[in-house]
């Protein structure tokens, strides 16, 4: 595996800005899907590790959107991992705070944390929480009361619009949060506001606290549509399909995009995609090992 | 602007204590707008009724209108503040604090974003029963760590509670009295400052702690009990939090008795704070509570509401007498 942040290309030039360091916006050419699928085997390991360390944790979600996390954070999103705040860069919005194990992967495999604090997630007194706290660099939002993340981010891509640097909201948020009624107000709101530089990622993974699904949800991307969204529906695991939308979702045609990712909670573990669906997967110590080997037997 | 207006070289001046001002808010919220570019407004369907149209006339570009929905309000104010934006928006005090409860605790308290919520109807100054008059919203805010909150007097205190609120960095709830506010205190002489009470008035025998609108009726009431030979302070608390324990504490200390007047619910209200502000100082007095019951309030005029449950300044007046005969023959 190489090194963080290896891969971009340096001295790109955005909004008067000359940024020498590792930063990229959605580059010419087509991406390297195996390259892409190595990130999100490294994202995978340093979960697996990090949830083993406290013996517990969301890994079936954060496993679930590694492929996500990859494309975004190793192709699609321009940021400078120098400089988490930088004014210009495009917004990640973790609304499920309790996906921290993942956003921790990806900002650490990225450079803007340091590697060797994943191995405080969890710990008291980390700044690398169980849920998204916005005093740790990268988050950009308080996740984990569901239904904040979409209608903050929707006001951020209108504050963006208007600074005219191009930059755009990505926002994550789950299944189970399309029974939040403010989900819908913010979803209402984005087509009425044209809000073209914001791209919903809708999880959908089939699993809220009280185990799969509660009450009904679907058809979720024909429910955007009607909404006056520019809704797209994929396999969340499928890399190639999640590049493909992403680029698909730059079109500034005046409609908010959302992306629909059918996910499989514990993706590339076989064991944990076969367990019970669970909010909460309970591990016992003497699995680990295995799990490991099966996550390494699976790489593609 | 009314007859009651000193009268200048180029008609009234609608400054002038007695005389009322058109919308102070919006007038305030124009200017401020013209200085900072990264000021914002935003309504929820009550862009009407909040006073913020002046502001969306001068800057459309810069006024958001999310219909009727408080959550995604507060929500999309807090994302824009997140993009270096002061985020002002305008709603009645009910469905700010009753239902975005958790996004002004969330979003913008414990994220520390620059929203500033102002809040129309405040207590019984609407027609409207419980589902209108926001009777416990001050008490609600005062309870999430980070936000400042405001109740101000009149429409003097209003523009200047508005620059201030713009000006705290992090977010701030204020009540907003509409329409034609009236001016009772002296624009010359007043000046709010965010956390610090004004004594309005001194005097050594009853010490009345008000806020909001009481404030008017406990200056009437000062007047009142000056003409039977009683000396009355008067100490306006504009901000709820931070709290001014001091001016409180020391008002107690030279007062014989006090009294609280609010137009809140008085439990968990204004005669909580100070209650627990003479606790802490040690300091025992008669304490008198004028503000509304822990019920919910009929539909009706508001100078018949405010009549029934007590916010005049006669019941200030009466409040005054009954906590200074309780304080008699003691030491």
């Amino acid at each position: 595996m190489t090194d963080p942040a290896r891969n971009h290309p340096p001295g790109v030039s955005l909004a008067g800005r000359t940024v020498t360091g590792p930063m990229r916006n959605h580059p010419p050419g087509e991406p390297s899907i195996p390259d892409l699928q190595g990130r999100a085997l490294q994202l995978r390991r340093h979960m697996l590790a990090m949830a083993r360390r406290i013996g517990q944790g969301y890994i079936g979600q954060g496993l679930a959107i590694a492929d996500l996390m990859a494309a975004l954070y190793f192709h699609e999103l321009r940021y400078d991992p120098a400089d988490p705040a930088w004014s210009g860069r495009d917004r990640f919005v973790l609304s499920t705070g309790h996906y921290s194990i993942a956003l921790w992967a990806a900002l650490a495999e990225a450079g803007v944390l340091p590697l060797a604090e994943l191995d405080t997630y969890g710990a008291d007194g980390s700044r690398l929480d169980m849920s998204t706290l916005d005093t740790t660099p990268g988050v950009e939002v308080i996740g984990g009361s569901l239904g904040q993340g979409l209608g903050q981010a929707l006001g951020m891509a209108i504050g963006l619009r208007a600074d005219g640097a191009g930059a755009r909201v990505f926002c994550e948020f789950s299944d189970g949060e399309l029974q939040e009624g403010s989900t819908w107000e913010a979803a209402m709101a984005a087509p009425h506001f044209c809000a073209d530089n914001l791209v919903a990622l809708v999880d959908c993974n089939g699993i809220q606290a009280d185990g799969p699904v509660v009450i009904g949800i679907e058809p979720v991307a024909a429910k955007f549509a009607a909404f006056g969204w520019d809704a797209a529906e994929i396999d969340g695991n499928d890399m190639a399909a999640i590049v493909a939308a992403l680029a698909q979702a730059r079109r500034r045609d005046g409609r908010p995009k959302a992306i629909v990712l059918r996910t499989r909670p514990g993706r590339g573990i076989p064991t944990l995609e076969q367990r019970e669906r669970a909010h909460f997967v309970r591990v016992d110590p003497h699995e680990w090992d295995a799990l490991a080997g099966e996550l390494e037997a699976g790489r593609e | 602007m009314t007859s009651a207006g000193r009268t200048v070289a180029m008609g009234v001046d609608e400054h002038a204590v007695g005389a009322s001002i058109e919308a102070p808010f919006g007038r305030a919220l124009v200017e401020l707008g013209r200085e900072r570019p990264e000021l914002v407004g935003l309504s929820a369907d009550l862009a009407k009724y909040t006073d913020i149209l002046p502001f969306r006339d001068a800057y459309p570009d810069r006024f958001f209108n999310v219909g009727m929905a408080e959550q995604n309000l507060i929500a999309v104010a807090a994302g824009l503040a997140k993009t270096g934006r002061i985020a002002v928006c305008t709603t009645y005090g009910v469905f700010a604090t009753r239902r975005a409860y958790d996004f002004i605790a969330i979003a913008c308290a414990h994220s520390r974003a620059d929203v500033k919520i102002m809040a129309g109807l405040p207590g019984l100054t609407t027609g409207y029963g419980g589902t209108h008059q926001a009777i416990e919203d001050l008490g609600l805010m005062t309870l999430i760590p980070g936000l400042a909150v405001i109740d101000p007097c009149d429409a003097t205190e209003i523009m200047q509670a508005t620059r201030a609120a713009v000006e705290h960095p992090g977010p701030v709830y204020m009540r907003l009295q509409r329409g034609q506010v009236p001016v009772v205190l002296d624009r010359a002489r007043h000046r709010f400052a965010i956390g610090k009470a004004a004594l309005l008035r001194d005097g050594g025998d009853v010490g009345i702690v008000s806020t909001g609108l009481m404030t008017g009726r406990a200056l009437e009431a000062a007047d009142a009990l000056a003409q039977e030979g009683v000396t009355a302070s008067v100490l306006h608390v504009a901000t709820w939090k931070p709290f001014d324990r001091e001016a409180v504490a020391s008002l107690a200390a030279r007062t014989r008795a006090l009294v609280t007047a609010e137009n809140h619910v008085v439990r968990g209200g204004l005669a909580s704070l100070v209650a627990e502000t003479l606790f802490d100082a040690g300091l025992q007095r008669p304490l008198e509570r004028v503000g509304l019951p822990d019920r919910f309030i009929e539909c009706g005029s508001t100078p018949f509401l405010q009549e029934k449950y007590g916010l005049t300044a006669r019941h200030v007046a009466e409040a005054a007498r009954r906590a200074l005969g309780a304080g008699r023959g003691k030491p």
